[in-house]
């Protein structure tokens, strides 16, 4: 079966960004930007699948400046068949990036949908949810097990309670969550192989696709500080100030 | 104006019980203003409905009891939440409102998308009925944002709201009709986590234990703590990809948000990814034994020990 690889260029997940002084966003100049750590999963899955002989063809797909370019050729050199970037400056919402994919789906016809549950820079955690509604597929959420059945894929989700597992028709939609695998690293020789993999460009335009957003950012403010606090030196003189200075025992 | 809150249950009761986290919905709810409406959907949820509709500042709840919403499968649950929105018309709900737990979460995006609106994400304070502030980035960075769709739909960071009272309320109760099974997808099993122990996200006291714990075993040591201090048990992700601890221990940016009274973090090195779920608790106290670790930069009392001596101590001494 074909699968679909959604991926994000975010901030890499080490980095602690900085509210710009003009409180318009976060600074993000110079700073090293990365394949979403989520993504990383999703595509590791779907290689996993290819290794299974489930997976045919692994298509990655980017929503993103065309920087972007960066992480596909990431995805390829992981193990990806060819690349599309849906190419925008503009930073788009879910929704929108939802509606990008979903144009690609229709063109590429998958069976699966993999993507991350979240991105590390915005956390919405909503693409993959949205592209299951749009399609109208089935969605597996936050996925730490997917096995494919015949035409129906078994996922089990992390969910507040503990796991919980779901069969779903395909074709399906899947988010990632951490424990689904471990991604590989890239190795030399691959790298320089996915410089010669396809990587296709597109607009949302041409896909007929509305950007529009509903949601408008008035201001990015840095998180109230914590006021710094002390060092004991043993558990007793611990436990005298969560009882008299701090009252919580 | 009238807000539609969508209750979520504790997983793994007999009896299905509402989850708490509905109640900081509410909160939101209500600071959001207009009439508040609770959508009640599951099998055999009966008991549910009629504990939320005690719920104060509750007008209404709406009850869907059907097979098909057993386990909240968001196939079936989306649309009978976008038809109940539809059919209100210009006049019915100005906003969709569900906890962010991972049944909101798994749930409210695919209800905007049908919607064709986009989702505000975690919310933590309410500036006005359109304006919402939530934190973006592990919570390094606090965007305040305007919706300007008709129906706003918004999932809630329950440590920005106090819980409304349990009691006290008397709203109506108003049973609705099911949509057939979309037979997209079905429940096969869950293993849920048993624990006498309180809720992570509502417990009053927290104690986590990182990769310092060692192993499984270790983390004895830490209930023993708790349940000298009534106290929920958490975990960084570190102890949940070693299998010292089940997945939904851990807290942090792409787990549990926590925000208790008191939070004990034990062998935990104090990553971006883990402070962004707990750094508004009231009181953070860290045991790490190396004093160059980060969690002390937001402990408010740091034990510099190794934790095998200071966390039987600690115990011991309560
Ligand atoms: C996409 C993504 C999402 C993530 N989400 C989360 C998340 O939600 N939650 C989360 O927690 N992490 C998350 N992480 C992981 C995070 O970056 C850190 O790797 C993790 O929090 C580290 O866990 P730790 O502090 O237990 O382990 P370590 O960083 O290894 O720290 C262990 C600490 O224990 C101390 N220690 C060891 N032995 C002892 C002893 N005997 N006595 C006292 N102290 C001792 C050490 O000094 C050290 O400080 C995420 C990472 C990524 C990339």
């Amino acid at each position: 079966m074909k699968v679909l690889v959604a991926i994000k260029r975010v901030v890499d997940y080490n980095v602690k960004v900085r509210v710009k002084a003009d409180n318009s966003g976060v600074d993000l100049a110079n700073v090293k930007m990365s394949l979403n750590p989520f993504c990383e999963i999703a595509v590791e899955e779907a290689i996993r699948l290819k290794e299974k002989g489930i997976a045919t063809e692994i298509i990655a797909v980017a929503v993103g400046p065309t920087a972007a370019q960066e992480q596909l050729r990431t995805a390829l050199a992981l193990g990806a068949d060819r690349a599309i970037l849906v190419e925008t400056s503009d930073e788009l919402n879910s929704l929108a990036v939802a509606k990008a994919l979903k144009a690609i789906v229709d063109k590429e016809q998958p069976q699966l949908v993999i993507l991350g549950k979240q991105a590390i820079d915005s956390d919405n955690n909503q693409t993959g949810q949205m592209l299951a509604a749009l399609t109208g597929f089935a969605q597996g959420t936050f996925a730490s097990k997917v096995e494919v059945a015949g035409d129906t894929l078994n996922v089990t989700r992390e969910i507040d309670g503990g796991l919980q597992t779901v069969a779903l028709n395909l074709p399906a939609i899947v988010t990632t969550d951490l424990r689904l695998n471990e991604p590989r690293y890239a190795s030399l020789p691959n790298i320089m192989k996915a410089k010669k993999k396809p990587l296709e460009t597109v607009t949302p335009d041409a896909l007929g696709v509305s950007t529009a957003s509903t949601t408008k950012t008035l201001k990015v403010e840095a998180p109230a500080a914590r006021s710094a606090g002390i060092k004991v030196t043993s558990v007793a003189e611990l436990v005298e100030k969560l009882k008299t200075e701090a009252k919580v025992i | 104006m009238t807000v539609l809150v969508i209750a979520d249950f504790l997983q793994g009761q007999e009896n299905a019980a509402i989850a708490p986290a509905t109640l900081n919905t509410v909160a939101a709810a209500a600071e959001i203003g207009g009439d508040v409406h609770v959508l009640v959907a599951g099998q055999a949820v009966g008991g549910v409905a009629e504990a939320a509709a005690k719920i104060a500042g509750v007008a209404k709840v709406l009850v869907a009891d059907n097979a098909a919403y057993a386990h909240l499968l968001p196939e079936n649950v989306a649309p009978l939440i976008v038809a109940l929105v539809l059919e209100s018309g210009a006049k019915g709900y100005s906003h969709v409102l569900a906890p962010a737990t991972t049944n909101g979460k798994n749930i409210l995006p695919r209800v905007a998308a049908l919607l064709d609106v986009d989702q505000i994400s975690e919310i933590i304070s309410v500036e006005s009925a359109n304006t919402f502030k939530r934190p973006i980035y592990a919570g390094n960075a606090i965007a305040t944002v305007q919706s300007s769709a008709a129906i706003k739909v918004i999932t809630v960071r329950t440590t920005g709201f106090d819980p409304v009272a349990a009691e006290g309320g008397s709203a109506s109760v108003e049973a609705i009709a099911a949509a057939p099974d979309a037979g997209k997808s079905k429940f096969v099993g869950e293993e849920l986590a048993k624990s006498d122990r309180p809720e992570l996200t509502a417990a009053k006291v927290v104690v986590s234990g990182g990769r310092g714990m060692g192993n499984g075993d270790n983390f004895n040591h830490l209930y023993a703590l708790a349940d000298k201090l009534g106290a929920a048990v958490g975990a960084s992700r570190a102890a949940v990809d070693a299998g010292f601890v089940p997945n939904d221990m851990q807290v942090g940016q792409t787990g549990k948000i926590v925000a208790p009274q008191l939070y004990i973090a034990v062998g935990i090195s104090g990553a971006i990814q883990h402070l962004a779920g707990m750094k508004d608790s009231k009181v953070i106290v860290a045991i790490n034994k190396d004093e160059e670790a980060p969690i002390f930069q937001v402990a408010d009392y740091g034990l510099v020990a190794d934790l095998f001596d200071a966390v039987p101590e600690l115990a011991s001494q309560l």
